[in-house]
């Protein structure tokens, strides 16, 4: 189970119009992720990371190639198809945490649930569960404008986890926040990744998060430049 | 969803109750101009019947009301089929000639009717005519009348008519009394005098032109045309049939207001949410999801505005409707059968329809900013970027 492929692409790419023209975003992509990988894509800006997250996630579509994910071919899905999958097995994590500015902790991350129609009183302890694991029993009821930029990306994480996604997909999830708060994030997401042998990908071009990843995959000008292996991370040596 | 919908509403807070209010002071405006739109009709046919046509009436065949030349002709003896209902008070006899009168030595074309003093079946003052022991004619006139004619109580004239012999003679007439009637049709260019002096000068003994009865008085067979209720009140029903656009109109118009409300606050809402929609989109919520999320928060507010009408604005409409609204000017002047205080008449058809109105086009005018939705992509939504 541990070594099961998650993603799998085959020569994709990726092309948007521009004027007349069109610019290629991502180029000839093959890429395997298996499950549990810790893994990052990481690159300059413009170089395709966030892009080709997108299209893991299925909120993007290739111009050609294949993308499975979770054994399901995403080109050859229906928007309504590509939602459930998000819906069932993925989480989202975004730079500027997209929390919704009227709900309380406990209501965003009880969302996905609200989606995935789990009933009332079992939905409860997952909400309770996952606001515990990042810390914020004590902010159940703040709303986001009440919290710190850390803790409204521990609520989005915990929105992320609440219903065990087999794959988290965190774009630049440490962008907005000073160096301990990043710290205290990604120890948390390594922590989930061992504890619940959740795949995460992330997309950054932020030094301190390479710190905790075991695999990352440089892009450049939308192609692979490197995929290296990381055997004993700065920060997430203790497996 | 509809949880989802509620929450999302109530935690936009004042954002919510201000469009909610809009939209309530708009329903409330439907419901106000309607109800005295109703009102003032329900007078107008009140009034009529009221003052005027009671149960009905059985007119010579000659008569024509709007025809003041047939008045010469459209009298005769009471048939004796009515003189039992007449007995029993279930039925007036009123006599109806052409005339003319000159007060001050003005000469005014007038409508000369003789009435039973003593009857109970029309609602107009006219025992307050037996107590006259003058020489004079008692007259009574209308409100109306006696603005126009400059007439007072007390003030004495000459009357001239035309008798059945077809000799014109004349008398001096007195105003005994000044009836505030509401009913122009009974008060303009009309006089009013007893019925026995009317037939006296007239020299029309025992004749009448019509007689009006009581509400339920059973059917009499006579040469006589029976005229019920339904027939009398043709021309009040074709007015308010000629005024019904106007009335709808209006209805449409405040109808429009509510809608443009709405329509801007999900539009603005839409526009402002981008990143929570691309948001919902990324968690797993399907398009056609959120835009039925959009819609439900749409009707949910047209919802919340029908409930605060009937809390804020409920007392307000009871308080018109015992109480009314007076009117700075007498439109009786202008023709017009119009209460001097209008009192709203708010149906519970009238309620359902406006709440039912607005709901629906409430509904429509949410989904349709809504359906910018399905367009957005994703990507673009969670950016909080403008796709179309």
């Amino acid at each position: 189970m541990k070594n099961k492929q998650i993603i799998e692409i085959k020569n994709l790419t990726k092309d948007f119009p521009i004027g007349g023209d069109f610019f290629t975003a991502l180029n000839a992509i093959d890429l395997k992720i298996k499950k549990g990988e810790f893994t990052g894509l990481v690159g300059p800006s413009g170089s395709g990371k966030t892009t080709l997250l997108n299209i893991i996630g299925g909120l993007d579509s290739s111009t050609s190639g294949n993308i499975s994910v979770l054994d399901k071919n995403i080109n050859n899905t229906s928007h309504q198809d590509r939602a459930l999958i998000r819906r069932k097995h993925m989480g989202f994590i975004f730079q500027s945490y997209n929390l919704l500015p009227v709900y309380s902790v406990y209501e965003n991350v009880e969302l996905p649930l609200i989606l995935n129609k789990i009933e009332k009183n079992k939905r409860k302890k997952m909400v309770l569960d996952a606001i515990d694991s990042v810390g914020l029993s004590d902010k159940v009821d703040s709303k986001p404008n009440q919290l710190s930029g850390g803790q409204c990306q521990r609520t989005a994480i915990a929105r992320a986890i609440v219903h065990k996604p087999s794959l988290v997909l965190a774009d630049e999830p440490t962008a907005n926040l000073d160096s301990e708060n990043s710290h205290h994030i990604m120890k948390i997401m390594c922590d989930l990744n061992k504890e619940l042998n959740t795949s995460f990908v992330f997309a950054t071009h932020d030094e301190k998060i390479m710190g905790y990843l075991r695999r990352i995959i440089y892009l450049e000008d939308g192609q692979i430049a490197k995929d290296k292996h990381i055997k004993k991370p700065i920060y997430n040596d203790d497996v | 969803m509809f949880n989802i919908a509620i929450k999302n509403l109530l935690g936009a807070g004042i954002r919510t109750w201000l469009n909610v209010f809009v939209t309530s002071v708009s329903i409330f405006m439907i419901i106000f101009s309607s109800g005295m739109y109703s009102g003032m009709r329900e007078h107008a046919m009140n009034v009529s019947i009221d003052t005027e046509i009671a149960g009905g009436a059985y007119w010579h065949p000659k008569y024509d009301p709007y025809d003041p030349t047939t008045f010469e002709d459209s009298h005769a003896q009471t048939p004796i089929e009515f003189n039992q209902i007449i007995k029993d008070d279930k039925a007036i006899e009123i006599l109806v000639s052409q005339a003319s009168i000159y007060p001050e030595g003005r000469i005014m074309p007038v409508i000369l009717k003789g009435i039973s003093l003593n009857q109970s079946i029309l609602n107009i003052p006219t025992k307050s005519l037996m107590s006259y022991e003058g020489e004079n004619i008692p007259i009574m006139i209308g409100k109306g009348m006696s603005d126009y004619s400059k007439l007072q109580i007390g003030d004495t004239f000459t009357v001239r008519w035309m008798d059945a012999d077809r000799s014109y003679d004349a008398a001096e007439g007195e105003i005994v009394h000044i009836m505030d009637s509401g009913n122009f049709k009974i008060d303009m260019g009309h006089i009013w005098i007893p019925l026995d002096i009317a037939r006296n000068i007239l020299s029309m003994n025992n004749e009448s032109t019509y007689i009006v009865y009581k509400d339920g008085t059973k059917n009499i067979l006579s040469d006589w045309i029976k005229r019920d209720v339904k027939y009398l009140v043709k021309d009040m029903e074709a007015i308010i049939k000629q005024d019904r656009p106007n009335a709808i109109m209006i209805y449409i118009i405040l109808l429009s207001l509510a809608a443009m409300g709405i329509f801007n606050a999900q539009t603005l809402s839409i526009f402002r949410r981008k990143k929570e929609i691309g948001t919902l989109m990324a968690i797993g919520m399907h398009k056609r999801k959120v835009v039925l999320l959009f819609t439900i928060e749409g009707a949910l507010n047209a919802v919340f505005a029908i409930i605060l009408t009937f809390i804020l604005f409920g007392p307000l409409l009871y308080y018109f409707s015992i109480y009314g609204i007076p009117l700075p000017i007498d439109y009786s002047d202008m023709g017009l059968i119009i209460a001097k205080k209008l009192i709203p008449v708010y149906s519970p058809l009238l309620l359902f329809i406006t709440a039912f109105s607005v709901f629906t086009i409430l509904l429509i005018v949410s989904y349709i900013p809504s359906r910018k939705i399905a367009k957005m992509h994703p990507v673009d939504a969670i950016r909080g970027k403008t796709t179309e």
